[in-house]
């Protein structure tokens, strides 16, 4: 994977959910194959990267993590900017996460692109005895709203690829069928950098 | 000497054990820069040697994207600059605790020849066993406090339980058993150093303490053996009048645990609970890796001290960062009674010292506190004010650094927000923080104020490798993850020589700094 220089693609992609739930660490699972223990509370925005390969192309994800607690709102806004995908998560042993998903996807919808690629995760699975939050319900309440859905396990890797490759081909698709327009994914291509139409010249995905 | 200390600042196996290590920064306040260079700076705004490539072409870009991946570059161990790396890849870490942690506890970037022995948490690596335990308790059940995790010394260990692949190297400690010495170990006492201490000795001994002149020997850090006491009195909790202190004590610790009595109970209540909750998951995430901070009676305290403070700071309530703040104070009270500081089972102490340590804790959190409230109110307002500030300032002291950020679209708000919010403190090992504190308490304002001008230097110090970091992705994660696992008094020293000169330079009203 890393032999490969060439990115077809740069792929913006936030966590977003209540404190606790396990974002910090699906992000070291998915771009460093880490879970830690000891992983510390997320204060402002943390992030980082890692290229897969879907069918023919190098994407690569560019995956931002929040703290969950409302308090950094100053910085949130500026956090979807330029997203297209998002994985909402909660802790399928706590439902009070979960009842919290609503509030989060209108938190999103008010900040980040329409075209916003979704997913609802259910992590922790790995606390199964301890789960109160039915993954039946889950899915339903994720078909309802077009979301597409996983449980996932930072812990034991379990679906930790699955989901952000899921995502990232869905995001691919909608780029590859011109759902989007060019200016709303960013793409880094040799002849055609993205231009960002209020902003002027952009370079490609950023941080805001 | 300085000029030393800067050159070995990358190389730190140059040390060899049993060096004397002088305290830098004797002199108070630091020589005027404008009269004199004490150092060649090689981070001059003028230096223009360092020009970022362009990434004039895609395969340029490429080429020199980081990717979170990849291990195996080259160029990483050069900007880093540390001679080895470990096996999980120094760069590129998504979470810098991971990063800074993992270093801390299993260090080694060739210095193999620390004086500190290796610890049992080196050796407790390779155990896999406890980590179902651990895991239940940093997912933090919120029925009840932790004081129903059993404490002995395998889950105390199974805390530090890191990925295997990790090798097992020397600690560095992250509290250093004497704070006033440098990382690379305990050297004896130099005579400039015991001339110091009895300084400070004298002048504590005095029956109406001189704070003027406690401020002034403090801004260059505070003997290890007096900084419990110099720090309450700098912090305006202790007062200067030695008849009044046992007085003001008694009132002060009382009256804290009038609010516990008076208010503990009610963190279930609905209109509580929810800070509580928060409040509750935090305590296990605040220093993980460091045993003290694992143990329930640590973790009840924290609880008690940040529930407090936040119900009676309704306009902020609690902020993740303030969880952070607490531990120097905590850390430098409890010094005053053990050596090891970090490995100590702090339920081995008397009640009455441990009750004291809280009570003060508290108190003089809630000093720090009332200065730089507006950080944590809704929106932060303090906060978006001071990254304005540093950016503003940059521009006028690095605007190699300051286009360079503009030109890859890095906001200082992704990563200075942090640096404000937990007074840099997730970006410096603890030692290094408590060191900062001296000086910060020594200043007037020094955590408001002060702390953009450390900041800035601090950015500074980093100008080769964010100059030489040419795409977006590669710098914010430099600049989340930045080296300073090794860094002791010297660099925080030299870090503060610098801020204090762009302050002298740059500050609007210099003479706001007389004391």
């Amino acid at each position: 994977m890393g032999s490969d220089e060439s990115y077809n693609f740069v792929f913006k992609v936030v966590l977003i959910g209540e404190s606790g739930v396990g974002k910090s660490n699906l992000l070291s699972r998915f771009t460093k194959n880490e879970f830690n223990h000891d992983s510390r509370t997320t204060i402002g925005v943390e992030f980082s990267t890692r290229t897969v390969q879907l069918d023919n192309y190098a994407i690569k994800a560019q995956i931002w993590d929040t703290a969950g607690l409302e308090r950094y709102r100053a910085i949130t806004s500026a956090y979807y900017r330029g997203a297209v995908g998002a994985l909402l998560v909660y802790d399928i042993s706590k439902h009070l996460t979960y009842e919290s998903v609503d509030r989060w996807l209108k938190e999103l919808f008010d900040h980040a692109d329409p075209h916003i690629v979704v997913m609802l995760v259910g992590n922790k699975r790995d606390l199964d005895t301890l789960r109160t939050v039915p993954t039946e319900e889950a899915k339903d309440f994720a078909e309802k709203r077009g979301l597409m859905f996983m449980e996932t396990s930072a812990l034991d890797s379990t679906n930790v690829e699955n989901a952000f490759n899921e995502v990232l081909k869905a995001i691919h698709k909608k780029v590859a069928s011109r759902e989007v327009t060019r200016g709303s994914i960013c793409a880094v291509t040799l002849s055609n950098p993205t231009s960002d139409a209020q902003e002027g010249r952009r370079n490609c995905c950023k941080s805001s | 000497m300085a000029t030393e200390n800067r050159i070995n600042f990358w190389r730190r196996n140059a040390k060899v054990p049993g060096s004397v290590q002088p305290v830098y920064g004797a002199q108070h306040p630091p020589l005027d820069p404008r009269l004199r260079r004490t150092y060649p700076k090689d981070t001059k705004p003028q230096f223009n040697n360092l020009k970022s490539k362009k990434a004039s072409s895609f395969h340029e870009f490429a080429r020199s994207t980081n990717d979170a991946w990849d291990i195996d570059e080259e160029e990483d161990e050069d900007f880093l600059g540390t001679p080895a790396q470990t096996s999980s890849g120094l760069h590129s870490t998504s979470t810098q605790n991971q990063q800074q942690q993992n270093q801390a506890v299993d260090t080694e970037t060739g210095v193999s020849h620390r004086l500190a022995p290796p610890r049992t948490e080196a050796e407790n690596l390779q155990d896999g066993q406890e980590e179902d335990s651990e895991c239940e308790h940093v997912n933090g059940k919120v029925v009840k406090s932790s004081s129903d995790a059993y404490l002995n010394t395998s889950s105390v260990r199974s805390t530090l339980q890191k990925q295997q692949s990790l090798p097992v190297r020397p600690i560095i400690p992250l509290v250093a058993r004497m704070s006033d010495q440098n990382a690379s170990g305990a050297p004896p006492m130099t005579v400039r150093e015991k001339s110091r201490l009895d300084k400070f000795k004298q002048l504590l001994a005095s029956p109406n303490t001189d704070l003027e002149e406690l401020r002034k020997h403090s801004w260059s850090g505070i003997p290890r053996e007096v900084r419990p006491i110099t720090w309450r009195l700098l912090s305006g909790y202790l007062p200067a009048n030695k008849e009044r202190r046992e007085l003001v004590l008694k009132r002060k610790r009382d009256e804290y645990f009038g609010f516990i009595e008076q208010y503990y109970h009610s963190r279930t209540d609905e209109h509580y609970k929810d800070t509580y909750r928060q409040i509750h998951i935090d305590i296990p995430r605040t220093n993980p890796l460091i045993p003290l901070f694992q143990q329930p009676v640590v973790q009840e305290v924290f609880e008690r001290i940040l529930f407090i403070w936040a119900i009676r700071h309704p306009a902020s309530g609690y902020v993740q960062g303030i969880n952070d703040l607490v531990t120097p104070f905590f850390v430098v009270f409890l010094s005053e009674f053990v050596k090891d500081v970090e490995n100590f089972e702090v339920a081995a102490l008397p009640l009455d010292t441990r009750r004291n340590i809280e009570a003060d804790s508290f108190w003089c959190m809630s000093k720090l506190l009332d200065g730089i409230q507006d950080n944590y109110t809704f929106a932060q307002p303090g906060i978006q004010n001071k990254v304005k500030a540093l950016e503003e300032l940059v521009s006028r002291i690095d605007e190699d650094i300051h286009n360079h950020f503009k030109r890859y679209e890095v906001e200082y708000l992704q990563f200075a927000f942090r640096w404000m919010n937990n007074l840099l403190m997730r970006e410096l090992p603890l030692r290094c923080t408590i060191r900062l504190w001296d000086t910060y308490q020594a200043e007037a304002e020094g955590f408001s104020h002060f702390h953009l001008y450390v900041c800035s230097a601090f950015l500074i110090e980093w100008r080769k490798e964010i100059l030489s970091m040419v795409d977006f992705q590669g710098l914010l994660m430099l600049l989340q993850n930045l080296p300073t696992i090794h860094w002791g008094n010297e660099e925080v020293g030299l870090l503060l020589a610098e801020a204090y000169r762009l302050k002298y330079m740059f500050a609007d009203a210099p003479s706001h700094y007389k004391r």
